[in-house]
């Protein structure tokens, strides 16, 4: 039998997602005019330091992201069950877009400080590494039609690039590149702490908004694909 | 819950053998001495050999070394790491960052006159970012990118 998209009752409900949507922009809003407006500009870079508040939280948000893919990607493979599988393709296409974030901006970023757009040093190439796998977990994802089998292979990649994770973190440390280390608060202007990490939590926010509503959204196609089976069966 | 069946097992063990090997090349079989360019050191030590071949060569700008000509766009420096120095010719503007102190890294040839030619020239900041100290002006870099895209 079909059952229509909008009165079944498995399916999630926005409930209070949408005011939490607003509060993460407005959020947003206010950590990123705190860091543009009053933040002093830096004594070598002058206001491109500002360039942090966005490159650097969404690095490490990106990060976060592909945690969930790998926790929610194992679990599928252990339970078996379609909505892990459908919170791990939604995660990863928010860490493939914060991902491509943290290189656009760091390319912008590079120009004008270090004199190039880009470089092959370890740390560059391994984020591109990490943002070709996601990508190209969302394009297999396109590629299988079988429900079961895309999530198998989508978990087998999406664990395979989260795996990367820490290579990308490492990279700095373990292999002589452009790229600088880590920064810490002992070496950050504590004004510039504290925006990084408002901005960090603003980015936090947003990737829970993000993640819960491309999964909202991932289950109603879900639903609809099932849907148009049911009404191709039952008609024949 | 029910069992576990056979194919999760397989997908269980196919998954443990991905983060091993992965964990294996991670540990041991990565080559940790993969560069992205060299130390003035590094590549004087490497004598008749280091002459003459493409290398990225990284370290400081000794102070007082910088002479800029700014009609021919020539530039002239030491670069150092403390225990070796190499005179660098470069042509072209330098980014704004670079100054006296300031972490580079150059492309080019080391040539046997003792003069490394670089043919690109980055600038490679520390992890530090503190704003000017009082009577310091910050670098108002925008400015002078707007400047450099007309010339």
């Amino acid at each position: 039998m079909t059952q229509s998209v909008d009165t079944n009752p498995d399916l999630p409900k926005p409930g209070y997602w949408p005011w939490y949507g607003i509060f993460c922009f407005l959020f947003l809003i206010g950590s990123q005019a705190s860091g543009l407006l009053l933040s002093v500009p830096d004594r070598d870079m002058g206001h491109l330091q500002k360039i942090m508040y966005v490159h650097v939280p969404a690095a490490w948000i990106m990060s976060l992201t592909f945690v969930v893919v790998l926790y929610y990607s194992f679990r599928y493979l252990w339970k078996q069950q379609e909505n892990d599988d459908l919170v791990a393709a939604s995660a990863a296409e928010v860490g493939a877009a914060f991902c491509g974030l943290t290189l656009v901006l760091g390319m912008i970023w590079g120009k004008p400080t270090w004199g190039v757009w880009w470089t092959w040093d370890a740390r560059l190439t391994s984020t591109l590494v990490l943002f070709l796998i996601m990508v190209s977990y969302l394009a297999l994802r396109a590629f299988i039609d079988d429900p079961h089998r895309r999530a198998q292979w989508s978990a087998a990649v999406g664990i395979l690039g989260a795996i990367n994770v820490p290579i990308v973190y490492m990279s700095v440390k373990w292999w002589r590149t452009l790229h600088q280390v880590q920064s810490m608060p002992s070496t950050v202007d504590p004004m510039y702490v504290i925006n990084l990490r408002l901005n960090a939590f603003a980015f936090l926010f947003l990737m829970i908004y993000f993640i819960r509503r491309r999964y909202e959204a991932a289950r109603f196609e879900r639903a609809a694909e099932l849907a148009v089976q049911a009404a191709a069966l039952g008609r024949r | 819950m029910a069992g576990i069946s056979r194919k999760q097992v397989w997908m269980i063990v196919a998954g443990a053998v991905l983060v091993s090997a992965f964990g294996w090349l991670l540990i041991g079989g990565l080559d940790k001495n993969v560069v992205f360019f060299l130390t003035p050191k590094e590549l004087l030590a490497k004598g008749n050999s280091g002459y003459e071949v493409p290398v990225r060569l990284g370290g400081q700008v000794k102070p007082k070394s910088v002479q800029w000509d700014d009609k021919a766009l020539d530039l002239r420096f030491v670069l150092t790491d403390g225990a070796g120095d190499v005179s660098v010719h470069a042509k072209g503007a330098p980014p704004q960052m670079f100054r006296d102190g300031m972490g580079v890294v150059v492309e080019g040839k080391y040539g046997r006159d003792g003069v490394f030619q670089s043919s690109s020239l980055m600038i490679k900041h520390s992890n530090e970012y503190r704003p000017p100290k009082a009577g310091e002006k910050p670098q108002e870099m925008y400015k002078t990118l707007i400047k450099g895209s007309g010339a």
